[in-house]
């Protein structure tokens, strides 16, 4: 048993409310901090519950609304009166990051009912003229050098896979292909009634050879919110449970002089969660993997264990990825089929793991619900939070 | 970095524990700590070792060749400066010594830079106060 199974954290905590704005493409006139209120209060309804009820607040950084003091003005903002407060930043693994410190306020009793929320009017033209304050003294080292942001660097694990293992560019493609199929059933996805083929992936134009386009993430505005509480306190709410079985995480600063560029801290991050949940690969049904880029989800999936270092091309190809299939993934279509809310694309898989896990995902159901594995990556390969959901404690 | 506005050249800043590696490429030399306890190579460079926390650092010479480790070429820039420049090859150069350098593959068609090709350094005067460590194949000179 894993010392964090035996701290006593297992399926203390169940996701019980879920909140979740139609993402947009232009920020539409309003802010971040209006948009997290509007998820926040989406979320508090759907768990049955109230204002009152709140008593924990996890937020993360608003990349336009960058701002000291940001879970004290979001609690202002929503007038909560709160015992647990906490600001997670953590890059892609904020959201999975988020839901991981309120199980653990919840199981260590420093509140009993938190409001996960996270949300930004993330402009991609706008970036250019107003870049968010990301500052790493790497920066004087990679940018001079026309290092192409995030694109880059994962185009870069894309062809180091390819050189070494033969992956090609339909398997990646593929990944993207089959989370569209699985975000036509899903309306508030940005590319809801675009449905899109691998040949159409490799025909889209070359951002950072090999990567094309429609492999690439499109950030946008939105915002999302998950409400957690006690599992025993769960039976009067409207909705099934979602329990936090398992979650870990692991951070490796150094991708660059790492041993081996592609073997990530996700090994760690997804031993620990479910060395927690006492559950492996082979249990999990259903998974939500953070997909930034098609290179990610290849790398993420071989390194939490689904299939072997190297194997990650032949394994996507095997596999039906679709809400239908036999290997569900990113059932919502991902953030590449829904867009990238700021630090909240990562909640949109969060989300999704737990509606499918509820039963709450309606056309795009998964026949077999019973566990998700969630996971979310931030920097390049830099820290990953995996989480393990589940129907039953 | 030290832009003026977001859309000039981005250049480093020169400043404070990185100064001597800049000012060493100015002079067409790649100069990199190395820590005296556990011998890593410090990258970037910082007063301690972020591998032992060793504070005995020593500046060396490193000998500029190298293999790519990995690489892409870059169709669509983020920064705006580099957004006429492309098509142009970014890569992690391994050199020798073992550290991996983020930088650019010049000198040859893009589509010609493969994973484990030999390279070796070039040191790019942008103005009197900023030179950048730049990478083209090994043996341009001599063929």
């Amino acid at each position: 048993m894993s010392i964090l199974a035996e701290a006593g954290l297992r399926g203390r905590a169940a996701i019980v409310g879920l909140g979740e704005l139609a993402p947009t493409k232009k920020p539409e006139g309003r802010t971040p901090l209006e948009l997290i209120s509007e998820a926040a209060m989406a979320a508090i309804a759907d768990a049955g519950l109230t204002r009152g009820d709140i008593d924990g607040l996890v937020v993360c950084p608003a990349m336009m609304q960058y701002s000291m003091l940001w879970p004290s003005i979001v609690a202002e903002h929503l007038g909560l009166s709160l015992s647990y407060m906490e600001f997670v930043d953590l890059g892609g693994a904020t959201a999975c990051g988020m839901v991981a410190r309120a199980a653990a306020a919840i199981a260590t009793r420093r509140a009993t009912t938190v409001l996960c929320v996270s949300g930004d009017t993330w402009d991609p033209q706008g970036m250019y003229l107003k870049p968010p304050p990301l500052l790493f003294p790497l920066r004087d080292f990679t940018v001079p050098y026309g290092a192409a942001g995030a694109n880059a660097d994962y185009a870069m694990a894309a062809r180091l896979h390819m050189h070494r293992y033969g992956t090609t560019s339909r398997q990646l493609a593929k990944i993207a292909a089959d989370q569209r199929k699985s975000a036509q059933e899903n309306p508030l996805a940005l590319f809801y009634g675009h449905p899109l083929s691998i040949d159409d992936v490799l025909a889209s134009p070359m951002v950072c050879d090999p990567l094309h386009k429609l492999e690439i993430v499109l950030p946008c505005c939105g915002a999302e919110a998950a409400v957690l509480t006690a599992s025993d306190r769960t039976q009067d709410l409207p909705h099934p449970p979602a329990y936090v079985l398992g979650f870990g995480e692991a951070l490796d600063p150094d991708p660059f002089q790492r041993e081996d560029f592609l073997t990530t801290p996700t090994v760690e991050s997804a031993r620990r969660a479910f060395g927690m949940a006492g559950l492996g690969p082979r249990d999990v049904t259903l998974a939500e993997i953070y997909d930034c880029y098609t290179s990610a989800v290849l790398i993420e999936l071989e390194d939490a264990g689904f299939c072997h270092k190297g194997e990650g091309g032949p394994f996507v190809e095997a596999h039906d990825l679709t809400f239908g299939g036999d290997f569900p993934l990113n059932t919502n279509g991902g953030m590449l089929s829904f867009g990238q809310p700021g630090l909240g694309g990562g909640m949109t898989l969060v989300l999704e793991g737990a509606r499918q896990v509820m039963g709450r995902a309606g056309p795009r159901q998964v026949r077999r619900n019973d566990v998700a594995f969630v996971h979310g990556n931030g920097g390049t390969f830099t820290e990953e939070c995996s989480l393990i959901l589940s129907r039953e404690r | 970095m030290s832009a003026k506005s977001p859309l000039d050249r981005p250049l480093p800043s020169g400043k404070g524990d990185s100064a001597r590696y800049w000012t060493a490429l100015r002079a067409g030399r790649i100069e990199l700590p190395r820590c005296q306890a556990c011998e890593s190579l410090v990258f970037y460079p910082r007063p301690h070792c972020p591998v032992c926390h060793g504070h005995d650092l020593e500046w060396v010479t490193l000998s500029g060749r190298g293999r790519v480790y990995t690489c892409t070429v870059v169709h669509r820039a983020t920064h705006p400066w580099f957004m006429d420049k492309t098509p142009y090859v970014y890569a992690l150069v391994e050199l020798e010594e073992g550290v991996r350098l983020p930088s650019q593959i010049v000198g040859v068609p893009p589509a010609e830079v493969t994973i484990g090709l030999a390279v070796e350094a070039l040191f790019e005067k942008v103005d009197d106060e900023h030179t950048l460590l730049l990478f083209r194949p090994a043996g341009l000179l001599e063929a």
